[in-house]
């Protein structure tokens, strides 16, 4: 893959968490948080664990 | 003088005294624009963290959120997809423009305009439009303050507030002047420690004392459904559209504003900032729970009529003990010095840079501009002081609403910037103009909403004033880019080459 085409990845977390309709829901909960909440936190970790993901990436390809 | 009053004072002195000693950190020569404004671009991935998270996560911030929750319920969560999906943006484009900033001495976004577009005037829009919108920031910056000073007992009057506003404004612009963006920088290692102390001590008592999440969330559903306006904890559809277009909207902006641009230019390579786009979400994490807290409020009955900027510190007074209070409300006003500094700063260096300019080619920087970025930085300090204590304080908020449109409208012209030429300079400004028209068109008619009604095929559809605003914006800059093309219109110059940007 080209460097370039890792950038791509970043899309990811805008469509999880810009679509409403997917996580406005009460249920399921996780532990007493309603989905609507824990889906949305566990979105903050996924985002920066692609973005971390697409920084190694890009820079290994980077150096070579 | 209780003990919570006493730890509250020690500690705002505290952080004082470092703003002052801050103008001696790393042998800092601060003669030169780059040194006071930017702390000399050398700043590593750790520094950069406390001071972005800092400057983005204002005690505004931590006070208007969780109080938009506890008034409004799930709406205020928007916060939590804007700032997840504003760091894979900034991951991209703030590199780059630290790069080109880096290679061509920038100071400003407006400096890049001004060279990649050969525009006087589009140079001039972006960087009044930097300055307008972060006036009022600062301005609720104080509202933050006073919102805490209201319950840590050192102002029982409204005179006794005044006072200590006042004293603490002036040390802060004394520490601004001397040291620069060292001043906050070094404060936010305090600032932000104190943050999340508090927030972790406050998610350990408050919910258990509550009777844990799930009976909070099912009371806050409670007391937010009895409401005159109902709310609820889940989003409905009817806000679907507002919800995702205002955080989309306030992701694009947030790295526009002035603070922001002088934070990530003071980093001292384009990895410090990529790094932190993966490690600053963890402040995303710590607003997501500040927010939280706002249920947290209405489970526990708080009451503060129509202020609603009194819910977090009214419920820190009622369930923390006195001294641990002090902390808490000390880490709320030491939140609001350090981005009224970088926005006073970053403000400074429009002024300086790009307002206060010849309409002439320019040489190199002269050494001059320090000398009055420095006085500027005082007088928009005043300014935003002035706004907070002699207006009213709605004025302050409705100014700063409309401010988060205005920004969103020198996206065009400064990120689009850095990935093309193709727009034409004039259309860019005339781009600009009809958005910063419709922005605050659609904020008067709707007495300064978030969102406004549009009406389309029949039905209406809410969304975000800053979003529609800058769809006016877009469109216009891409018509009239077609239409001066097609008439052979000069595009003006472009001194920026392919290998600045790399």
């Amino acid at each position: 893959m080209s460097k370039r085409s890792y950038y791509w990845f970043l899309v990811v977390p805008f469509i999880a968490t810009l679509v409403p309709p997917f996580y406005a829901r009460r249920g399921p909960t996780l532990f007493g948080f309603p989905f609507f909440y824990w889906y949305q936190i566990l979105w903050i970790v996924l985002a920066a664990l692609v973005v971390w993901w697409v920084y190694l990436a890009t820079r290994k390809a980077s150096h070579e | 003088m209780n003990s919570g009053t006493a730890i509250f004072i020690a500690l705002v002195l505290a952080v004082t005294v470092m703003g002052f000693l801050a103008a001696r950190w790393g042998n800092a020569k601060l003669n030169t624009l780059d040194e006071w404004a930017l702390g000399g671009r050398r700043f590593g991935t750790l520094v950069s963290w406390f001071l972005l998270g800092g400057d983005l996560y204002t005690a505004y911030t931590f006070i208007a959120v969780p109080a938009l929750a506890f008034g409004a319920g799930a709406l205020a969560f928007f916060a939590v997809p804007y700032t997840t999906i504003a760091y894979p943006l900034v991951f991209l484009i703030m590199a780059r423009f630290w790069s080109i900033a880096k290679r061509r001495g920038y100071v400003t976004t407006a400096d890049f305009v001004h060279d990649r577009f050969g525009s006087r005037w589009l140079e001039l829009a972006v960087a009044v439009t930097g300055v307008l919108s972060v006036m009022p920031y600062i301005a609720l910056q104080l509202t933050g303050m006073q919102a805490v000073l209201e319950r840590v007992g050192i102002a029982s009057t409204n005179a006794s507030a005044l006072i200590f506003l006042v004293v603490a404004f002036v040390l802060l612009a004394a520490y601004t002047f001397t040291s620069g963006l060292r001043a906050p920088a070094m404060i936010a290692f305090v600032k932000d420690a104190l943050i999340y102390l508090t927030v972790i001590v406050a998610l350990a008592i408050i919910p258990a004392k509550l009777g844990g999440w799930a009976h909070i969330f099912d009371a806050a559903q409670a007391a937010l459904a009895a409401k005159p306006k109902p709310g609820s904890i889940i989003l409905t559809p009817n806000l679907f559209f507002a919800y995702s277009t205002l955080a989309f909207g306030s992701a694009l902006a947030l790295f526009i504003y002035p603070h922001s641009v002088t934070s990530v230019l003071s980093a001292k390579s384009a990895q410090v900032i990529q790094r932190n786009c993966a490690l600053l979400p963890l402040y995303s994490l710590l607003l997501t729970f500040i927010a939280l807290l706002g249920y947290c409020a209405l489970a526990a009955h708080i009451s503060v009529g129509k202020q609603t900027n009194l819910v977090i510190p009214q419920l820190f007074a009622q369930f923390f003990p006195n001294w641990f209070a002090g902390i808490a409300f000390a880490a709320i006003v030491i939140g609001a010095l350090v981005p009224a500094a970088i926005m006073a700063i970053g403000a400074a260096n429009l002024v300086t840079s790009n307002i206060l300019q010849s309409f002439r080619a320019r040489q190199t920087r002269p050494a001059s501009e320090f000398a009055i970025a420095r006085y500027i930085a005082l007088l928009v300090l005043a300014g935003g002081f002035a706004i907070a204590v002699f207006l009213r304080p709605q004025f302050a908020i409705n100014f700063q609403l409309l401010g988060g449109a205005w920004i969103l409208q020198v996206f065009p012209a400064v990120i689009l910037g850095l990935y093309t030429r193709w727009f034409h300079p004039a259309a860019l400004l005339l781009g600009w103009a009809a958005g910063m028209a419709a922005a605050t068109w659609m904020a008067v008619s709707t007495n300064f909403a978030t969102f406004y009604p549009l009406h389309i095929g029949g039905g209406v559809l809410a969304g975000a004033n800053m979003f529609y605003a800058f769809i006016v914006n877009l469109a216009v800059a891409a018509l009239l880019t077609l239409v001066f093309n097609a008439v052979k219109a000069n595009a003006g110059s472009d001194l920026t080459t392919a290998a600045d940007y790399a």
